[in-house]
């Protein structure tokens, strides 16, 4: 269980300034469940990997892996294991040297380290690879290795740093199933580090979003998806429409946020306010409509069903269902 | 591509320029080889192909004394200047420093920007200065001064080419720092640190300025004998240990090639 | 607290510290010594001795007359003036020859790229002095262009082609072309392109991507290469030894001789120290220019 509290990182820039890439995050991760930090370039995830990693050290605040304060630990002394971006498979030493290194640097007897680096191959399905050095191996398989190297040693908990992001769209969608049996196998914490949304909703168990070295929003896919807390939250979790609230008539300090499959055009039902169509794009299943409100604002809708009748230039009445909305201040 | 369409790579007369060019690098050195081999005592006739001057050059005990000495300062200078400049560049890429590292990079090129010359003459007076009598040890030191900078910058290229993730991954696995740097630091640095070693060796190998400067008649390096033959006038025997330096350097330089491209061959670099 | 990922403080200076040491103690401290040394009087047997006096520096521009007083005496300031000509001459040859031939090798394919690149630096790494013998060889009277116009019947008596400074300067061009060719290189190779293409595309003729394309671009590297050329062939020794014969002298065959047969120790470390600092001068001031140059 990693306990993090009160944690803020800054660093030195030219100039003598500091940026504070964490402000003030707190958490818990639990032993068995698959965490993931999710945000964009620069929100301060990484940071937070590397500081529960141990490569960096905290400017202020404590992370407790199993209730121990781990702060001043270096990474040789933290029962947490990393699988870097760039996967760093040590190219000089064979696969099976790569996955026994942990091993070897904790003094594992050497029948062992054999049983276990064999046991850690079969788990990523390379069994066979044991031989071959990494610069034989394609793109995913050496993520694969990269994985078992980090979880030969069993530690408490995988840390993994955009590890899907070199690989092309199918091996991903492949890799992010993979991963998640991984998880459920061997039963320890799992935390993840994507800017990739769709990622995040299909393998966690918790996400936090960050932005600007702050947590957003923590909690489950199904409740960030559905009940974002933030125009930010909102805008980055799949596509939303942020409307403001003078649109509708309504508080004017109020973001009114809909998703555009929920949006609906014409029709009966009461309108909540009228927009001109500015284009249409058919996409085969959907048809994405691009309205303008009164006010200026830009609207999508994304309908399934509306065939030919909407053309360029309409002027339509938009409505939503009331639990289709979500009221945000700022 | 079709002859005839535009093709902005060719441009007219650099081929030849280039090809001249080449030409006047090595045509000198070829003419100093087929000169080497010329039968006839007097230079400028040639009388046939013959080895005669590089057997005399080879009996020769002083040749040979100071070739021996040549050898023995390079070996060393080269075998201590790599090894400081492993740890400095180490150092220096990885290590906490701040004044002190800035100082450290000026030093470093301070043998390459201060003329040759200046260095000779300097180091004479400090030898002079603090009393200690020309000798091997004197030479010794002062090549492996200038050996140094060659042999740290490609360790500390290839330090910066690898970047610091093998070694987080390292650590991420527990290994201690001196496990890190036996299993990982080491091996991947080792083509760098055997070019380092080559081109000191060469270098020192090659030096004649500072060498003339500190040495004295009982401890003199190879460049320095063969000049002094050269100002006595031109004769075969100077053709003929010429060549062979000549040949020597070229032996290095292609093993120093063959080894980095063997050694690369083996490694691959960091994606990303 | 060190971040892990970097040494400690102690094991950093341990590592760090026999470089600084070597090169401060050999080099620094001896570069100091040289400066001390200017400002002594010369010995009788070379060496220095008390007092303290400014005479080397003095000795630069002024003769002492038989009573005492001082005579402009411009001879050194012409060796030195004559030493920087050469030192210029040798730069701007080198970079007339090197731009093209290093544009030459970018545009060819990586193979021919690579052995061209070998052949334009193996000679750095031959010995200066064999490398200087060989024109020997070629300009003296019995070389290898005066046997040949010679036997050619084109000249009775040899041609004077050694001991001159058109000697010097060939074997200086000589020494250094492959200094220029590699800094250019390494900025024209990083040329996209796309950028040549889109030149042409937008009308513009060889010459004018040259002009305008080419040259802005390789600028750095030319600067690069000639502040290579240029410092050291202004202390250069060898080839204004070997092949101006002694009689003329350059900046470094003067220094050289303080050391040896005229055994002025102070007046050699004046002319040192003044070309020393001249050097580290145009060093800082290429700095400067690179460092503004970067946005």
């Amino acid at each position: 269980m990693i306990e993090i509290e009160g944690l803020g990182k800054s660093f030195p820039v030219k100039g003598g300034k500091n940026v504070e890439a964490l402000k003030d995050v707190s958490l818990t991760i639990g032993d068995s469940e698959f965490f993931t930090l999710l945000g964009p370039s620069g929100c301060g995830k990484t940071t937070l990997l590397r500081l529960i990693a141990g490569f960096e050290q905290p400017s202020i605040g404590s992370i407790r892996l199993d209730g121990r304060d781990v702060a001043g630990l270096p990474p040789q002394k933290r029962p947490v294991n990393t699988v870097f971006q760039s996967y760093a498979l040590f190219p000089h030493l064979s696969v099976a040297r790569n996955v026994a290194f942990g091993l070897e640097m904790q003094h594992v007897p050497t029948a062992e380290t054999r049983a276990r680096v064999q046991e850690a191959l079969a788990m990523v399905r390379l069994g066979e690879l044991g031989a071959r050095m990494p610069a034989e191996l394609s793109g995913g398989q050496q993520q694969r290795v990269a994985l078992a190297r980090a979880l030969a040693p069993k530690p408490r908990v995988l840390l993994l740093d955009e590890p899907l992001s070199a690989l092309d769209l199918k091996l991903r969608k492949q890799m992010q199933a993979e991963l998640k049996r991984l998880q459920a196998e061997t039963g320890i914490a799992f935390v993840l580090v994507t800017h990739d949304q769709e990622e995040a909703l299909a393998m966690s168990d918790r996400i936090a979003v960050m932005d600007s070295g702050e947590v957003q929003q923590l909690g489950t896919p199904r409740d960030i998806y559905d009940n974002p807390h933030s125009r930010f939250v909102a805008d980055f979790m799949g596509e939303s429409n942020l409307i403001p609230g003078h649109e509708l008539g309504r508080d004017p300090a109020l973001t009114i946020a809909v998703r555009p499959e929920r949006v609906m055009l014409g029709g009966t039902a009461t309108s909540r306010t009228k927009g001109t169509i500015a284009s249409i794009t058919f996409l085969g299943l959907d048809t994405v409509y691009d309205l303008t409100l009164t006010g200026g604002t830009r609207v999508r809708a994304r309908r399934r069903d509306i065939g030919e009748t909407l053309g360029l230039g309409d002027s339509v009445s938009l409505h939503w269902p009331p639990e289709a909305e979500r009221e945000l201040r700022a | 591509m079709s002859a005839g369409a535009f093709d902005w790579r060719r441009t007219p007369g650099l081929g030849s320029l280039t090809g001249a060019t080449l030409m006047f690098l090595y045509a000198p050195l070829l003419i100093l080889v087929v000169y080497a081999f010329n039968a006839n005592r007097l230079v400028s006739v040639w009388s046939g192909f013959s080895l005669d001057w590089f057997v005399v050059v080879a009996n020769n005990a002083d040749i040979r004394a100071a070739a021996f000495n040549s050898l023995v300062i390079a070996v060393v200078a080269a075998v201590v200047s790599t090894a400081i400049a492993t740890a400095g560049a180490i150092g220096l890429a990885r290590g906490r420093i701040g004044v002190a590292g800035s100082l450290a990079g000026a030093f470093i090129v301070l043998p390459l920007i201060v003329p040759e010359i200046v260095v000779a003459i300097t180091t004479l007076i400090f030898f002079s200065a603090i009393g200690m009598k020309s000798g091997l040890i004197n030479l010794i030191i002062a090549h492996t001064v200038f050996c140094i900078p060659f042999a740290l910058i490609p360790i500390r290229a290839r330090l910066s080419e690898l970047g610091r993730s093998y070694e987080e991954a390292g650590r991420d696995l527990y290994a201690s720092e001196f496990a890190l740097f036996r299993r990982i630091l080491l091996p991947l640095l080792l083509p760098a640190i055997a070019s380092g070693l080559i081109l000191s060796f060469v270098v020192s190998l090659d030096d004649f300025i500072i060498s003339m400067m500190v040495s004295s008649a009982g401890s003199t390096t190879l460049p320095v004998y063969v000049y002094g033959m050269m100002r006595l006038g031109v004769t075969p025997e100077v053709n003929a240990i010429s060549t062979i330096l000549l040949a020597v350097s070229v032996a290095f330089v292609a093993v120093a090639l063959l080894v980095g491209r063997r050694l690369q061959r083996t490694d691959f670099s960091q994606q990303e | 607290m060190t971040p892990a990922g970097t040494i400690k403080r102690s094991s950093t200076l341990a590592l760090v510290a026999p470089t600084v040491l070597i090169i401060g103690i050999f080099m620094v401290v001896p570069l100091g010594i040289g400066l001390a040394y200017s400002f002594l009087t010369a010995g009788p047997y070379g060496g220095v001795q008390q007092p303290p006096t400014f005479d080397a520096y003095i000795q630069l521009l002024f003769d002492r007359d038989f009573d005492g007083s001082l005579v402009f005496s411009p001879s050194y300031i012409f060796i030195v003036l004559r030493s920087i000509w050469i030192a210029l001459a040798t730069t701007v040859v080198c970079l007339a020859v090197g731009l093209p031939v290093a544009w030459y090798i970018v545009c060819q394919s990586p193979g021919r790229r690579r052995v061209l690149l070998f052949l334009v630096t193996l000679p750095f790494w031959i010995n200066t002095l064999i490398r200087t013998y060989c024109w020997i060889l070629i300009l003296r009277d019995q070389g290898l262009i005066n046997n040949v116009l010679r036997g050619a019947g084109l000249v009775g008596n040899p041609l004077p082609l050694l001991y001159n400074d058109g000697a010097i300067l060939l074997g200086m061009i000589y020494t250094f072309l492959p200094f220029m060719v590699l800094p250019i290189y390494a900025v024209l190779e990083r040329i996209d392109p796309r950028l040549i293409e889109a030149a042409f595309d937008l009308y513009a003729d060889r010459w004018d991507v040259a002009r305008r394309v080419i040259w802005p671009i390789a600028q750095p590297g030319a600067l690069a290469g000639a502040t290579l050329v240029f410092a050291p062939a202004l202390g250069s020794f060898l080839a204004p030894d070997l092949l101006g014969g002694g009689k003329k002298l350059l900046i470094g065959s003067l220094i050289q001789m303080q050391f040896t047969s005229s055994r002025n120790w102070p007046f050699g470390a004046a002319l040192a120290t003044v070309v020393t600092v001249a050097i580290l001068l145009i060093f800082a001031a290429r700095a400067r220019r690179a460092g503004e140059a970067m946005p």
